[in-house]
Parts: structure tokens; sequence; C-alpha cells
């Protein structure tokens, strides 16, 4: 379960979530929708810990432990998993080389032993058949060259091989065509499990319809201001987010 | 106007009594023109920061005493430290090993030369007036530079390496310098490469040394290579923590020869090596990549000039700097392009990533274009690690050491990824991966 309590959070003297309280239960699929800069991005990587912001007040918790205290790859090992908006491309670092150092450097932080080499091969050849990876892909130099919609693939593959407890898609839609939609989108489900919870943020209801969310929360200035079930997307599909605008900055 | 004269170093008085001395046992040799280099390095002295070439790199202000020339080890004391030599072990070659700078031939294997390949102790070609010996000194440039005039006029030792026309050994030649002892000593050795047309040859070249020890190479490879020859060509300083090591790179390239050189600075407390490139001939390809991996106190410099004198000569050069702690790496990249060299292109790159705030990067390229018809480039980055870059890796679970050396790595093995020979490509990998342990 995540727990997050009266998180405020500022960049550069510039306030970006002010008090913002949010709970996720195990399980569960909740969905952040908003309208641009709302605040929405800077949620996910504060979550996953990036350094560039500045927490002024608030918890976040994962199943009971603060996770601020933590570096970015402490709570990876924690469980946590940011499906970035944007893969970054690693030049001159193999997919393969990359993956397997994740996948070690998590077990070796919960004192698991380290995958062997069969094991680990096996481990990521069937993920990626399952999203209609190429396995020449797999030989390139982590994203570099790839399209929109094999890094958004990518990000997913890392997620099935990581199994984390607590995953957060910022904006896995952008950049997709209908196939990659669906195919991403099953990657997705095909993870959902009782133990294994997501906040999907997006800005389309169209990715809700293929990964249908138990909540919805519409966010802006930096809170949520409305919680609902999948129906709300459809009604902030109908109606803009021109009531929770007012006042907007960016 | 009044003369100006430069006062003289106790380091280049010192040269001008050693070499008094020296000459003494080069009397009957005139192959090697030492007066000429003597007179030419007397004129020009230690060079200072007020020459350009050497703004960055001032030679006068780093060398204070001037180290004697090396005497031959005894076969013991040459055992002893090829024992201790790491460069390029294991890779299946024919080694001629160097210690202190002298060819030493119970630890060579000049026995076991690949076919088509002749090689010479320099002593010996000279004695015997071996005519491969006009190549020598193959790029005019190069004879304006004070270390290589230093090279030229202290030269001890060397080898004489040809490669018949035609001839593709499967084995390459490894050109192994290691030092040893307890005294500081100076080392000057010679290495001349002729690959004859259509021939294809790898050369390996690897220095190591002592630690605490202030050594002076100064090692000069001369390489002439044929019309469609291939000649591939890394290389290793991971010499002693107090050494100063210089060295120069002289190729001549005929019509279509190919060549790479890839050089990998991880030793040496202050180093410069010096590459001459003379496209002679029309159609060649040049690859010349550099890499370096620098910590506290230490400082290495890479100067090219890359004379294009023909048409259609490609050129790809690239230069990869790691600066640890307060070290500087110093680029200087010449690109010259003839007014015949029409169609020429060249493109060179240095990129530096400073691991802190206390390091430096100089980075000074240079074109000189005379031609109309050509494509040529550079480009210089400094920067330190990309903090987004940082911040992906560690958001999958990676701490942040690793996920800097992972990063390190992959910037600084895109110069080696172009070393064709896999063994040797191997190798400096695996420097890489040894000096990011070091690091922690």
């Amino acid at each position: 379960m995540l727990e997050i309590k009266n998180l405020v959070v500022q960049i550069e003297d510039n306030r970006i979530l002010n008090g913002l309280n949010l709970t996720v239960n195990d399980g569960e699929v909740a969905a952040i929708m908003g309208p641009n800069g709302s605040g929405k991005s800077t949620l996910s990587y504060v979550i996953a810990g990036k350094e560039d912001y500045e927490v002024l007040d608030g918890e976040i918790l994962l199943d009971g432990q603060n996770v601020l205290e933590m570096a970015a790859d402490e709570r990876a090992a924690a469980g946590i998993f940011l499906a970035f908006q944007y893969p970054l491309e690693i030049p001159g670092v193999g997919t393969m080389t990359f993956l397997k150092a994740c996948l070690n450097a998590q077990r070796k932080a919960r004192g698991e032993a380290e995958l062997s080499t069969p094991d680990f091969i096996r481990a990521v050849n069937g993920a990626a058949d399952k999203l209609e990876i190429n396995k020449e892909m797999l030989k390139r130099a982590l994203n570099v060259g790839f399209s929109g919609g094999e890094k958004k693939r990518m990000e997913i593959l890392q997620m099935a091989l990581l199994q984390p407890k607590f995953c957060v898609l910022d904006e896995t839609d952008s950049g997709l065509d209908i196939d990659a939609l669906r195919i991403v989108s099953e990657g997705v489900n095909a993870l959902r499990d009782q133990g294994r919870s997501f906040l999907v943020i997006t800005h389309y209801q169209r990715l809700l319809n293929h990964i249908v969310p138990d909540t919805v929360h519409v966010m802006s200035k930096g809170q949520i201001v409305k919680t609902g079930g999948k129906d709300l997307a459809l009604e902030l599909e109908a109606s803009g987010y021109a009531e929770y605008r007012t006042g907007e900055a960016a | 106007m009044a003369d100006v004269t430069n006062l003289r170093s106790p380091a280049e008085a010192g040269l001008s009594k050693l070499f008094e001395t020296a000459r003494r046992s080069f009397a009957s040799d005139t192959t090697i023109a030492r007066e000429e280099a003597f007179r030419f390095f007397e004129a020009t002295g230690l060079p200072s920061r007020r020459v350009e070439a050497f703004k960055y790199t001032d030679l006068r202000a780093a060398i204070t005493d001037v180290a004697p020339p090396a005497e031959a080890p005894s076969l013991d004391a040459a055992r002893a430290a090829v024992a201790r030599a790491v460069g390029f072990d294991g890779i299946e070659a024919a080694r001629l090993t160097f210690v202190n700078g002298h060819l030493v031939r119970e630890l060579s294997d000049l026995a076991a030369i690949p076919d088509g390949v002749r090689v010479t102790p320099l002593n010996e070609a000279l004695t015997n007036g071996d005519v491969v010996l006009a190549q020598l000194a193959p790029v005019p440039q190069a004879r304006e530079n004070p270390v290589y005039q230093l090279n030229t006029a202290f030269l001890a030792d060397g080898a004489v390496i040809s490669v018949a026309a035609g001839a593709k050994p499967a084995r390459p030649i490894h050109l192994r310098f290691v030092g040893s002892g307890d005294a500081p000593f100076s080392t000057a050795t010679r290495v001349l490469v002729q690959l004859g047309e259509g021939a294809e040859f790898s050369l390996l070249e690897s220095h190591e040394g002592p630690d605490q020890l202030t050594c002076q190479p100064n090692d000069a490879l001369d390489v002439v290579v044929g019309p469609q020859a291939v000649f591939r060509h890394t290389r290793l300083n991971k010499e002693g923590d107090a050494t100063i090591a210089l060295s120069t790179l002289s190729l001549k390239v005929d019509t279509e020869a190919q060549v790479e050189t890839v050089n990998l600075v991880t030793g040496a407390v202050l180093s410069r090596h010096q590459i001459y490139v003379h496209v002679a001939g029309d159609d060649t390809n040049v690859v010349v990549n550099g890499a370096a991996m620098l910590r506290n106190g230490q400082l290495a410099d890479s100067t090219l000039l890359a004379d294009h004198a023909a048409v259609g000569g490609v050129g790809r050069e690239q230069f990869k700097w790691i600066i640890d702690g307060d070290a500087t790496g110093v680029f200087q990249g010449k690109i010259i392009v003839r007014q015949v060299a029409q169609k020429t292109d060249g493109k060179m790159k240095s990129d530096c990533l400073l691991l802190t705030d206390e390091g430096q990067m100089m980075n000074k390229p240079e074109l000189e274009i005379f031609a109309d018809d050509v494509a040529c480039g550079h480009g210089a980055t400094c920067g330190a690690p990309d903090p987004d870059l940082l911040f992906y890796l560690m958001a999958r679970g990676l701490p942040r050491a690793i996920a800097e050396s992972l990063l390190v790595q992959a910037f600084v093995g895109e110069a080696v990824e172009s070393v064709t020979h896999e063994g040797a490509r191997a190798a400096l990998i695996g420097e890489i991966e040894a000096w990011l342990r070091a690091r922690g």
C-alpha cells in the first residue's frame, strides 16, 4: 500500500505540490488525470526519488516505510518502479547488460542471490515475447534508435522483469499508436495482481479503456481535487478540465 | 632590437651535458641525424607554455631534473620486471620486450615472428645499413617537434618491422615496454614499421612501469603504410604514477590504405602522446581514437596533426576523457586539408566527462582548409555525468556509484569500440573496468 500524506514539494522556489494526499491500496489501479502543469509528472518523480525536488513537508509511505529518506535505487529495491514518460537513451550501455545489472542490484539489495545467466536470459526472452519485442532490440544500446513505442515497451519489459510492488506509469500512452497502446496495456494488465498496485498518470481516457482503473483522481494545482470510480474518466473526457483549471499557473 | 637569450633551465643544461657524453658512443652511426636533432632541440629548449603547441603542457616546468639514460638491465632484473607486466597479457602475439628502453632479445619472440614479417633490432639495422631506415621520420612536421627531436638525438634502441607486400599475419606483434628500477632514468626508443602494398598488420603497444619513480620515457613509432595496406595499432599507457611519458606516433599513409590507431591512457603523472598523420595517397581511411582516464594529479595530453595532402581521405578522430579529482586533460587536434586534397572527409571530436568540480579539460580543435570541396568538422564537449541518465539508472535499482561507472564505461567505451582486434579491444575494456573498480 502506498500512502501520500500532505506532500508539499517545490523546485527552485516554485511550489508544485501543495499538501497532496493519496492512498493506493494493494492490488488497486489508481489513475491520475489532470490538466497540464497540475503536478502529475512531479508527483511521479518525487515518488521515484529524483533529487531536483525539495520536499518541504509530508510523507510517502510504502507499506508503512517512509521512502522520502531513501535514495532512488533504494526505493527501486523496496519495490517502486517508474515507467518514464520519456525513457532515456543511454548510448554504449547494452540493453541486456543494463537489465542484468538492474535485476541483480535489486536482488542484492534485498539479500537475494544473483540470477544465473540462463535464468536471466529465459526471463528476458519470455517477457520480450509477450510484449512483441524483437530480440535484435535487446542486442542494441539501451533505447538508442528505438521508436517511441519501442521505448515504452522496453519500460514495461523492465517492469515485468523487476516485479515491483508499486508501479507509476507516467503518460505511458503518449506517443503510442493504437497497436502499441494495446500491447503495452496488455503487458501492464498481465502484471496486475493482489500484491501489486499501479498509479497510472494520463491526460486521456483512452488508456483507461485498456487499463481499467479501480479509482480515478483528478489533480489540479498540486492537489487531488476529486476522486471517483472509472466513470469519472469518461466524465472528464466529455467535460474537459475547465472547472479544475481556474487559477492554474501553467 | 636587443637579442633575447633564454636562460637555460637546469634540465636543459643537464640534457646538453648528457648529449656531450652520449655522442661519443654514437660516433660511428650517421644514419640517425642526432647532431642536427640536438641542435634543433638546443635552439628550442624544453618547450614551455610560451610555445603555443605546449601551452597546456609545460614541459620546461614539469621536467625540473633530467634523468640519465637507462643502462641496459640485467636479464634477471628484466625478467622480474616483465613478470609484473600485464598489458595485453594473454593475447597470442609475437612479443618484442623493451625493459628500460632496451630490447631484451631473450625475452622477445624474435625466433617466432609471423610469416611475411621481418623484425630487425634497430642497432643491427643501423650497423647493416638496412635500406628500410630511409623511411625513418616519415612525417615532415614531426621533425619540427622538440620532443621527437629529443628522441632522435638520444635514440638508444628500437626495432625495424617490415611487413611484406600482401602479407596478412594472423598474430599481431606486441611491443612491450616495461620500466624497472629504483632510480630515475630516461629512455629513447624508436620503432619503425613498414607495410608493403596490400599488407595487413596489427601492432599492440603497452607501456608499464613502477610507481613513485620519475621515469622519463620518450618513445617514437614511425609507420609507413603502403598502398592498400591495413595497419591496426592498439596502445596502452599504464605507466607508473610519477612517470613523465612522452611519445610520438608518425604515420605516412599511402593510396587506399587504412589505419586504425587507438590509445588508452590510465598511467603517468604527465603524458603527451603526439600523433602525426600524413595522408600521402588518395582514398585513404584513417581512424585515430584516444581515451584517457585520469585521477588526482595526472595530466594527459593528446596532440594530433592530420595533414591531408591527397584526394578523398576519410579521417575519423574521436577522443574521450574521464577526469577525476584535480586531473587535467589536454586535446589539441589540427586537421590540415591541402589544396589538392579535394573530397577530404574529416571529423574530429573530443568529449570530456568531468567527475569533480576540480578537474580541467583543455580542448583546442583547429581546421586549416585550402581545398573547396571537402566535408570537415570538429566538436568538443565537456560536462558532468548527465543527472537525468543517472536518475534513470538509479530508478531501476542501480546504486549511484554503479550507475555512474556504467555511464563512464559507456562514454569512454565509444573510443575503444573501433579496435578490430578482439583480444586488444577486450584488454582495453578490461583496463577501463579495472580503473572504475579502483575508483570504487
